[in-house]
């Protein structure tokens, strides 16, 4: 066998096809050294760093255009739909950048490999956001979830962080081996691993009775199931999301679910005209299961990090409306959602983190008594929030969910819209009670003194406001940019 | 000068939604611990609101039925929905009783309020930018989101500003109305889908979809889920039972502006939206609506009649003036419209005024139990005549608005229904029992609890808000023409469209059809 020859053309165009993952890794890694050098006082520069470099990819994203540039034999693709997600996943990171230094400094936990870590795991979401290919893809969600698991128990001293961590960890492992054991199934049955190549089989009706197959997708379901934590796979998502440091449960809420969320629509959304009805089912009832027993089990706590944790699993469950009901309408719904649960779950994670003060106990729902009128700009922001994750308007959780709804509107899954509605009728009491406990329930003794925030944790509160009253006001062009993203894809 | 009157036309309606903001504006930037001020500036805000409605009124031309003062814009264009603003003789009056109760309901806070009053003026101007909004609406989901952007306020005034119970009324109130219109926005949904079958043009204009078909069996469905979120709001039996306790626990100024408007927006949400677009689902369901309505209205009378709390009275008392309502409007001919439309108008008007005398006792006494009271006319002799009046006005006696809006509605009912008509007709009767009853024990009789003896009667500014009301009790009971001829031309349109839009769905159908097989029957 003759070596093959080294392409230099191509292999220029696969690197500039990854340019903005290279640049967060780059950053990623520098940020380990300049760690060692500096002294403990001044790590705050880090987090500067880190943002310097998500600035920097986001801009190589911009100057990159629309264009189509795939990389690596079809490995990795920059498409519109790569570009939206990354976009979805750095807003993520920024936000929780902001909040960050803050957060370490009042817990102690201050270290430079806190954002290299997350930096990391970034990266690993954008190549998963980008994959063509589901080794790439598997590879991206081993690089996202290995950081995620240490920043879980990144808080060493605290029981609850460390129980989360392990348990996480041990799943996690189980849902990668499911789905790498999905992907060999598949490359059995069909001899490649490339997505076009496997969309277009799943057309195939020779391969509709073929178990290898059919067992072959449905592991890879479940892999991804766990990840964006869809019942009943979701059993982890209550006890990492509470035992981890609270910045790093808002990035996992927003940014891992974007990450899974983008390699799923890459591989089922071409499909979905032809796809096997047994598939459809499934997702069907996945996603019905998720919204209710999310919303259903969110209605029961007390701990304001577990409920919202809950209510995570539940919008996991709206966004795959989107997917199930599929054409552009529905892809285009789920984007925009992503985007705008980033916003949203973010802000909503970021005020509850300056009122609970510490960690654990912190979190009782009690500690809301009284906070409204007290704090009225935290208190005002944090309902904000509430309601846009119950879907009520102006807000951009409404314009969101009305288009999640529409989509199944639209292709005849009228059923399914009148579940999900429904649901979101019942999120909406507890999303309520916790504005309950802040406007009007009066506190025991004396209002407790929230953290004063940073300039920088302002800035993200008001950055994601901003966000959700905009995106709720005039939605036009970021819906109009998710649409093009999704004819990326379909065309 | 013709530019500058086209400017203002087609833009005034917009300045009228969006003004209340702007005094929201205002108020963020005032200093939280001067009340007087704050009070003062939101009270010229909803004055000078009201004083910008006067000129859609004056201006109105009660000769067209079409919409007037039309303001549009592309919104999310690819979609097809819009901006669209509009008013017609059927939302005119609605408005302006928005904007003429909001400065009563203010000066009615004045000494009610006293905790956070920065944030509760706030809220009243949010409530009024959605109010207004839903009334002026032309779009579908413009209308939406005026809808619900109402609960969010009326939640909080009830739940921090409330008495006893606030926390668990507010959200049962909450709840109830937002199950009822989720339903609403995937019936808009698939409506918006289905004209875009049929025209192959995105749109969720309003006077699109009148135009438009639709087919009998999708229509009972729509029906359906409109007249559920409807129906919540209304609210029609059994669908009530939210309303008693959001009254009672609710400040005074917010139990007026529930009864007098939000639940006007419900009825007439039935009549610029279920009934136009649905007509053959809503005529075919006219016996169950004007049944449950007619149930409404003994059921909500009778409950009435057996309270011990003034406020609890008068809320059940609206259960009862609704069935009403719904009555009339489901007659579906001109008469019993606009006798529904004013009874709206009237609803608002003397509940309104019921809601702030109670207020007004409850302010001295912290109670309102009947039997706490007993020979106020004696200590409060200004207070005991304007109570009077309005009590009256709320029976239904001639020479007071009651009785133009009830005969009419009557009237109407008689041609369609006749049997529930005459079950109606008693709660006419119930109404004057369970109103001079209320009253003869609060009023009449020797003073029995000494601590009644000292109360201080109307001072001046609580006169100089039920001033109007009275006024407005008398001058629609008296001249309704006024009201009446500039809706005239808007109700007969909605007639019309109702009964060809009816027929034209229905023709070619097999005479004698049952209603089982119309919607039913998926066979063959």
């Amino acid at each position: 066998m003759p070596p093959i020859a080294l392409d230099a053309h191509a292999l220029l165009q696969g690197l500039y096809s990854i340019l903005p993952e290279t640049l967060v890794v780059a950053t990623a890694i520098s940020i380990l050294f300049i760690d060692m050098v500096l002294p403990e006082e001044k790590k705050r520069v880090l987090c500067g760093a880190s943002l310097i470099g998500i600035a920097l990819s986001l801009f190589a994203i911009y100057a990159m255009g629309p264009a189509k540039v795939s990389g690596f034999s079809g490995a990795v693709v920059h498409d519109g739909l790569g570009a939206f997600f990354e976009i979805v996943i750095l807003t993520a990171c920024a936000l929780t950048l902001l909040m960050a230094t803050g957060y370490s400094e009042w817990e102690g936990t201050h270290k430079g490999e806190f954002y290299s870590l997350l930096l990391l795991s970034t990266s690993g979401m954008m190549f998963m956001a980008k994959g063509t290919d589901l080794m790439t893809i598997f590879l991206g969600l081993e690089t996202l979830s290995i950081p995620i698991y240490v920043l879980v128990g990144f808080h060493r001293g605290r029981m609850s962080s460390i129980e989360g961590a392990l348990k996480y960890f041990l799943l996690g492992a189980f849902a990668s081996g499911f789905l790498l054991y999905g992907i060999a199934l598949m490359y059995a049955a069909t001899g490649t691993t490339k997505l076009p190549a496997l969309v277009s089989l799943l057309y195939d009706p020779r391969l509709a009775a073929d178990p290898m197959f059919l067992a072959g997708v449905g592991l890879l379901l479940v892999g991804f199931a766990f990840k964006v934590s869809l019942v009943p796979f979701h059993m982890w998502t209550p006890d990492a999301y509470e035992g981890a440091p609270t910045v790093v449960t808002a990035f996992m809420s927003a940014a891992v679910k974007a990450a899974a969320f983008a390699a799923l629509i890459r591989f089922l959304l071409p499909t979905l005209g032809g796809l096997q009805p047994v598939l459809w089912k499934v997702l069907w009832v996945l996603s019905v299961l998720t919204m209710t027993v999310g919303n259903l089990s969110a209605l029961l706590q007390d701990n304001v990090k577990r409920m919202l944790a809950y209510s995570s699993i539940a919008h996991a469950g709206y966004i795959l409306v989107g997917l199930v009901s599929g054409g552009v309408l529905g892809g285009q719904a789920s984007l925009f959602y992503l985007l705008v649960y980033a916003f949203m779950n973010i802000g909503a994670f970021g005020v509850v983190m300056l009122i609970a003060r510490k960690e654990d106990e912190g979190y009782d729902i009690k500690n809301l008594a009284g906070i409204g009128f007290q704090y009225p700009a935290l208190a005002g922001l944090l309902t904000l929030f509430l309601v846009s994750l119950g879907g009520i308007p102006p807000t951009a959780g409404f314009v969101g969910k009305f288009y999640l709804f529409s989509a199944a509107v639209k292709n005849g899954y009228v059923g399914l819209a009148v579940i999900g509605v429904l649901n979101s009728a019942v999120s909406i009491y507890y999303y309520l009670r916790l504005v309950v406990y802040m406007y009007m329930i009066p506190a025991e003794g004396e209002v407790p003194v929230p953290r004063p925030p940073r300039f920088a944790f302002s800035l993200a509160l008001c950055a994601s406001a901003a966000a959700v009253m905009v995106l709720g006001i005039v939605p036009r062009s970021v819906l109009d940019f998710a649409e093009r993203s999704v004819l990326s894809l379909l065309m | 000068m013709t530019g500058i009157t086209a400017l203002l036309s087609t833009n005034l309606l917009t300045v009228l939604i969006f003004f209340p903001l702007a005094g929201v504006l205002l108020l963020f930037l005032l200093p939280r611990n001067d009340p007087r001020l704050l009070r003062n500036v939101t009270l010229i805000v909803t004055l000078g609101e009201f004083l910008l409605s006067l000129p859609v009124a004056l201006a109105f031309d009660g000769a067209t039925a079409a919409m007037q003062f039309v303001s549009r814009a592309p919104w999310i264009p690819a979609y097809g929905i819009e901006y669209h603003v509009g008013v017609d003789g059927i939302s005119l009056w609605l408005v302006m009783l928005t904007t003429f109760l909001m400065p009563i309901a203010i000066l009615s806070t004045y000494a009610a309020v006293e905790k956070h009053v920065k944030e509760f003026m706030i809220f009243m101007l949010i409530l009024e930018v959605g109010m207004v909004g839903v009334f002026l609406a032309v779009d579908l989901f413009l209308f939406y989101i005026f809808w619900e952007l109402v609960l969010i306020p009326m939640y909080f005034l009830i739940g921090v500003w409330g008495s006893e119970r606030r926390i668990y009324s507010a959200i049962k109130f909450f709840l109830f109305t937002f199950a009822g219109s989720v339903l609403m926005l995937v019936a808009i949904i698939a409506l918006y889908f289905h004209h875009y079958e049929v025209t192959g043009v995105y749109s969720t204009d309003l006077l699109r979809m009148y135009a438009i078909d639709i087919p009998v069996k999708l229509q009972f469905w729509m029906f359906a889920a409109f007249a559920l979120a409807f129906a919540f709001k209304v609210p029609m039996f059994p669908f009530h039972t939210w309303l008693p306790d959001a009254h009672v626990d609710a400040p005074t100024s917010g139990s007026v502006i529930l009864a007098a408007i939000l639940l006007k927006m419900g009825t007439y949400g039935f009549l610029r939206f279920a009934m136009p677009l649905f007509p053959v689902a809503a005529f075919d369901l006219m016996p169950v609506v004007s049944t449950l309505a007619v149930v409404g209205i003994i059921y909500g009378a009778l409950v009435a009649m057996v309270q011990k709390d003034m406020k609890k009275l008068v809320a059940y008392s609206s259960v009862s003036h609704l069935g009403f309502v719904m009555l009339g409007l489901f007659a579906f001919n001109l008469q019993g419209i606009e006798g529904g439309i004013l009874q709206m108008i009237n609803h608002g008007v003397s509940t309104g005024a019921l809601f702030l005398i109670v207020g007004i006792l409850y302010e001295r006494r912290h109670t309102r139990l009947i039997s706490e009271f007993g020979g106020l006319s004696k200590v409060l002799p200004v207070y005991a005549a304007v109570f009077l009046i309005v009590t009256l006005s709320s029976i239904g006696l001639p020479g007071t608005n009651g009785f133009v809006g009830e005969f009419l509605i009557m009237l109407g009912a008689f041609k369609t229904t006749r049997l529930l008509t005459v079950f109606a007709a008693t709660g006419v009767i119930l109404a004057a029992v369970y109103m001079l009853w209320m009253f003869q024990r609060v009023m009449f009789g020797k003073v029995t609890n000494e601590k009644n003896l000292g109360l201080p009667d109307l001072n001046a500014r609580e006169v100089a808000y039920l001033l109007p009301l009275l006024v407005m009790i008398f001058w629609i009971g008296v001249y309704p023409q006024t009201f009446l001829r500039k809706m005239d031309a808007s109700v007969q349109a909605t007639v019309v469209r109702i009964e060809a839009k009816r027929q034209a769905a229905l023709s070619g159908r097999p005479a004698g059809e049952t209603l089982f097989a119309r919607y039913f029957n998926v066979g063959k």
